[in-house]
């Protein structure tokens, strides 16, 4: 589950006024919002990356709003999927579970786990500069996953990719959040891509979130 | 490949284009000219059984020791402020960081002999004279690396901010949300990822350091067998009329630094 209550931050001239919003245990959620209204933000608050001036962030039912970003169980997959460039695609899926010391057979396992899911087994030895845009989200995908987060934050990871790499890794997505499990909040300009993928859909606007009707 | 089967328009964008081309060729034929022309009159003024008579002698051979120890030694040292500073300037937002900015390019706006000029006035002062007493720098060895090192590290800060600039701070912060703290993530991605440019940076601060010449003259001396480096060499022969031996230690710090340059450049395109 993720709990957003009451968050207020402020950076310069742009700001977030008393945002409050819910995404169930295991469900789908979907932001949406026009360009510039603070959804990024929004996500950075829920990872700890940008600290609230007031407010409570809370991950299943844990308050993290004080916790830094590795303690609050959340994987974050950021726009570019911001993949580690002098990392080969096994240690990028293995970085959070070396940090907390996995077995190395553990570590094997869960890499391979989730290379055969999303469907990157054959990339495991490349580096980022040799993906396509589409693999490249599913290596940032697998390693947001790797350390069983409770919440998955998802930055437009599909608007750089074409029609038809988009339809697979949206179908992609859907099966493997439920797959592992996981809370999603995915942020999208794309009502399509929220119709296909939303059991909540949100609406961000002026600073504020609520909740939309079904597309 | 055929230009005339694309049709009019891309046929003119393709001789517009040509023109320009041909006029960037020519101006850099006249620079590339110009440098390898004055190399070549260089390498040809004087037979290779003179320079290499120049470079048996002792004195010589222990500049060039000393010269590749010192600019090597300094070119680690730089790379070892330039990181952490770089690191600071490009992702620190802090008040004062223009003045800092500003403040670590003076060593490259002062005059060289200046910058040795107040070397020796700073180990003048008090202060100066207590690290003396711990490892004595003016007229030594260690004169000679501190005074490449303080102005070859402001080139290399400036190339490792522009390094840390041009990587996206995105890949660290997935870092931090993945379980690692600041430390590890820098360690762990951000400075494998900044990998060329800590070899540009150490090129560049080893090649400065190897071409040092004012504030090594003026703070370390030029003493012979002591603190004589090859630019130094090459002054000291000049000054007595040699030219053989001038030219001769001319070239080997042309080969010299053509050799480490190739070689930092071939192991930053294989990374």
């Amino acid at each position: 589950m993720i709990r957003v209550e009451g968050v207020r931050y402020r950076a310069g001239r742009f700001g977030l006024d008393d945002v409050s919003f819910a995404v169930g245990a295991g469900s789908y959620g979907v932001l949406m919002g026009a360009t510039g209204c603070g959804k990024t933000t929004l996500l950075e608050i829920i990872c700890g990356l940008r600290e609230v001036e007031a407010g409570v962030v809370m991950v299943g039912e844990q308050d993290v709003t004080g916790e830094p970003p590795g303690r609050r169980g959340v994987g974050y997959v950021p726009q570019d999927g911001a993949l580690f460039p002098a990392m080969r695609v096994r240690e990028q899926i293995a970085f959070a579970l070396r940090l907390r010391r996995w077995a190395s057979a553990d570590i094997e396992a869960r890499v391979g786990e989730l290379a055969g899911q999303l469907q990157i087994a054959h990339l495991l030895d490349r580096k980022p500069a040799g993906l396509s845009g589409g693999e490249g989200q599913r290596v940032a995908l697998a390693r947001a996953l790797a350390a069983r987060p409770a919440v998955l934050l998802l930055d437009e990871p599909l608007s750089a990719l074409d029609d038809t790499t988009r339809e697979q890794t949206a179908v992609l997505l859907k099966e493997t959040q439920r797959a592992q499990g996981v809370t999603a909040l995915h942020v999208t300009h794309s009502l399509r891509e929220a119709g296909q993928l939303a059991d909540v859909l949100l609406q961000m606007e002026a600073g504020q979130v609520r909740s939309a009707a079904p597309v | 490949m055929s230009t005339s089967a694309g049709g009019p328009p891309y046929g003119r964008r393709r001789r517009r284009l040509s023109g320009l081309w041909l006029g960037l060729a020519l101006v850099t034929a006249a620079y590339l000219a110009l440098v390898l022309g004055m190399l070549a009159a260089t390498a040809t003024h004087s037979p290779p059984g003179r320079l290499f008579e120049a470079l048996a002698s002792r004195e010589i051979r222990h500049a060039i020791q000393l010269t590749l120890i010192t600019s090597t030694l300094s070119a680690l040292l730089s790379l070892g402020f330039a990181v952490p500073i770089g690191y600071l300037l490009a992702r620190g937002e802090f008040r004062g960081k223009p003045i800092l900015d500003a403040a670590l390019d003076i060593p490259i706006v002062l005059p060289p002999m200046v910058v040795g000029l107040c070397l020796l006035i700073l180990f003048q002062t008090p202060l100066g004279q207590l690290i003396e007493r711990a490892v004595p720098f003016t007229y030594t060895v260690y004169g000679i690396v501190l005074a490449q090192f303080i102005i070859a590290a402001a080139f290399a800060i400036r190339t490792m901010r522009a390094t840390f600039d041009h990587l996206s701070p995105r890949p660290e912060d997935v870092a931090l949300t993945l379980g690692a703290s600041r430390a590890r993530a820098i360690w762990s991605v951000t400075l494998p990822a900044a990998y060329r440019g800590m070899l540009a940076a150490a090129g560049v601060a080893w090649a400065r350091s190897f071409g040092e010449f004012g504030p090594i003259l003026v703070f370390a001396g030029a003493t012979r067998m002591r603190t004589e480096v090859l630019p130094t060499s090459v002054w000291l022969e000049l000054s007595v009329g040699n030219l053989e031996a001038a030219v001769a230690v001319s070239l080997v710090m042309v080969t010299a630094a053509m050799l480490v340059l190739t070689t930092i450049r071939a192991a930053g395109e294989r990374a």
